[in-house]
């Protein structure tokens, strides 16, 4: 395995007296993904947006390829190869498919004119949205708006993509293409962070799997040792929140 | 006959009602920013071609040459200096900081050039006319200003929709958070949407002073007007403004129509209408701009 290409060190967030990030450190290569699994509030959401630049950590340190990015605000770690997808997706509305990819390719990919179409085009080739390229991205459905904020991100030509629960909602023959697009990107040298529910879809990408917890990383690792980790098993069954029923289930 | 020419008249008039309104338009669609220094910065600029030109050396279009460039560049350094820290300090903070900037423009003004009613001679440009029918003519600056007017807006919607630049700014008024995730500087993009409002503002502001009175004071009333004419058209839309200038112009006029005095308070009734009726406008946002 290379040197990483994002590495993580003793990141720290707190909105208030909710701590969303408490001393998380971990690293990913390129040509790795790394799946991130937790229950609800766990702060896998705020990670992300920590990584990309959308919130402020308060302390640790991030570093893209070596090079130190903490304080880089979030269009220049676009344009330095930070790409990701929302959970809820958030398209805007009131511009075609095409130019929302477009924005991407031309702004976060830095390139013009013919080079950014081409690269738009391309994304929305991967992605199965060409056909719906001159759509208004307010008019589509649920599944295709989910499809645009993965187009969208990798318009931006990233080396490092964050896909924040991308497989839910998708029908089970939906799935399988989009576990292996996953694994086309990873393949070909991306470094993947995948926060998802589904993780049966998760497990047959990821290379390592983190759990986090009420902010902290209960653990890291090969995936399938992860999940028989007595802590996971434990943050889970909501043990360690109400220790009643069923813990003994 | 009368009515008519009156309709006419209205729709030239809502010509430059909508180039006034057009920068404000673009600062609320782009930034969520209600520039409350939009009228007084229009003023100011008719104030700058008017010192300009007043004794002769520099002939009218070369001031405009010169104010619109010049005015566009201090939109790019009051949006960088000025609305971009305030844009961290809430919703609020914005429309405070314009205020305040309104005030203090119009009190410079009133320092410099005194509280004195002026304005920008046009020579025969504001006497001749265009006749359309035997008893039907217009006067030949009144269409001057609404084909720029008109010019202008289509301008600045082609610019947002093909290139760019405009296609960034669609993206941050959409969304300003997932802008940044495609790579989009939004204090530069800002600069560059302030710098073209200003620019468009100021040119308006000349056209104002070519075609009436005006004192330091009299950015109120003009942006009270650019103000009627966004909300009639429909927040954030550039081909509403331009609807909204054309039915606050033509309101005015048919209007004072019926009675001289009416005119302005015909105008403000149709806007409290549209708010009643349609709160969005005319055009609410389809396009966005």
């Amino acid at each position: 395995m290379e040197a990483p290409l994002l590495r993580v060190e003793h990141l720290a967030k707190a909105y208030g007296q909710v701590v969303t990030a408490r001393d998380v450190s971990f690293d990913v290569a390129a040509g790795e993904a790394l799946g991130v699994v937790g229950p609800n509030g766990a702060g896998k959401s705020t990670l992300l947006n920590l990584v990309t630049g959308t919130a402020r950590s308060d302390g640790g340190t991030l570093l893209l390829d070596g090079q130190d990015v903490t304080r880089w605000s979030a269009p220049r770690r676009s344009a330095a190869g930070v790409g990701r997808s929302y959970q809820v997706p958030r398209p805007f509305a009131g511009m075609t498919v095409f130019e929302n990819v477009l924005v991407g390719a031309r702004f976060g990919g830095g390139h013009g004119g013919r080079e950014a179409r081409r690269l738009a085009i391309d994304a929305l080739e991967r992605t199965g949205m060409a056909h719906l390229a001159n759509t208004p991205a307010g008019r589509l459905r649920l599944l295709d708006r989910k499809r645009l904020e993965l187009a969208r991100a990798l318009a931006t030509g990233p080396r490092l993509i964050l896909l924040d629960e991308i497989a839910g909602g998708l029908t089970d023959a939906e799935l399988p293409e989009l576990v292996a697009l996953v694994a086309e990107l990873r393949d070909a040298g991306l470094a993947v962070v995948w926060i998802e529910h589904i993780v049966h879809a998760l497990l047959q990408v990821v290379d390592r799997l983190m759990c986090l917890a009420l902010g902290d990383v209960v653990a890291i690792g090969d995936p399938a040792t992860v999940m028989r980790d007595p802590r996971v098993v434990e943050v889970y069954l909501g043990s360690t929140v109400d220790p009643g029923p069923a813990a003994a289930s | 006959m009368d009515w008519l020419n009156a309709v006419i008249q209205g729709l030239l008039l809502g010509g430059q009602y909508a180039l006034l309104a057009c920068g404000l338009s673009l600062i609320f669609g782009v930034m969520r920013i209600v520039n409350l220094a939009h009228g007084v910065i229009a003023v100011a600029a008719a104030y700058v071609a008017l010192w300009l030109v007043q004794d002769g050396s520099v002939p009218l279009l070369l001031a405009l040459v010169v104010v619109v460039p010049v005015f566009a560049a201090a939109g790019y350094a009051l949006q960088r200096g000025l609305f971009n820290p305030a844009l961290g300090g809430g919703e609020l903070a914005p429309l405070l900081v314009s205020f305040g900037l309104g005030i203090v423009l119009t009190n410079v003004l009133q320092q410099v050039f005194s509280a004195d009613s002026r304005s920008i001679g046009i020579g025969s440009l504001g006497t001749s006319s265009v006749p359309l029918a035997p008893d039907l003519s217009v006067g030949v600056f009144s269409l001057l200003t609404f084909v720029v007017g008109v010019g202008v807006i289509a301008a600045v919607q082609l610019f947002l929709s093909r290139t760019s630049t405009g296609r960034a700014m669609r993206a941050t008024s959409d969304d300003p958070e997932t802008a940044q995730l495609m790579g989009i500087d939004q204090r530069h993009l800002y600069g560059v949407a302030t710098a073209i409002a200003i620019g468009t503002v100021a040119l308006a502001g000349v056209f104002v002073g070519m075609s009436t009175q005006f004192s330091p004071t009299y950015g109120d009333l003009v942006l009270i007007f650019a103000f009627e004419a966004v909300i009639v058209g429909g927040l954030g839309s550039l081909w509403g403004t331009l609807l909204g200038g054309l039915v606050l112009g033509v309101a005015q006029t048919v209007g004072a129509q019926v009675d001289p005095a009416y005119g302005i308070l015909a105008g403000h009734l149709v806007f409290l209408a549209v708010l009643l009726v349609r709160p969005s406008g005319l055009m609410p946002r389809t396009v966005t701009a």
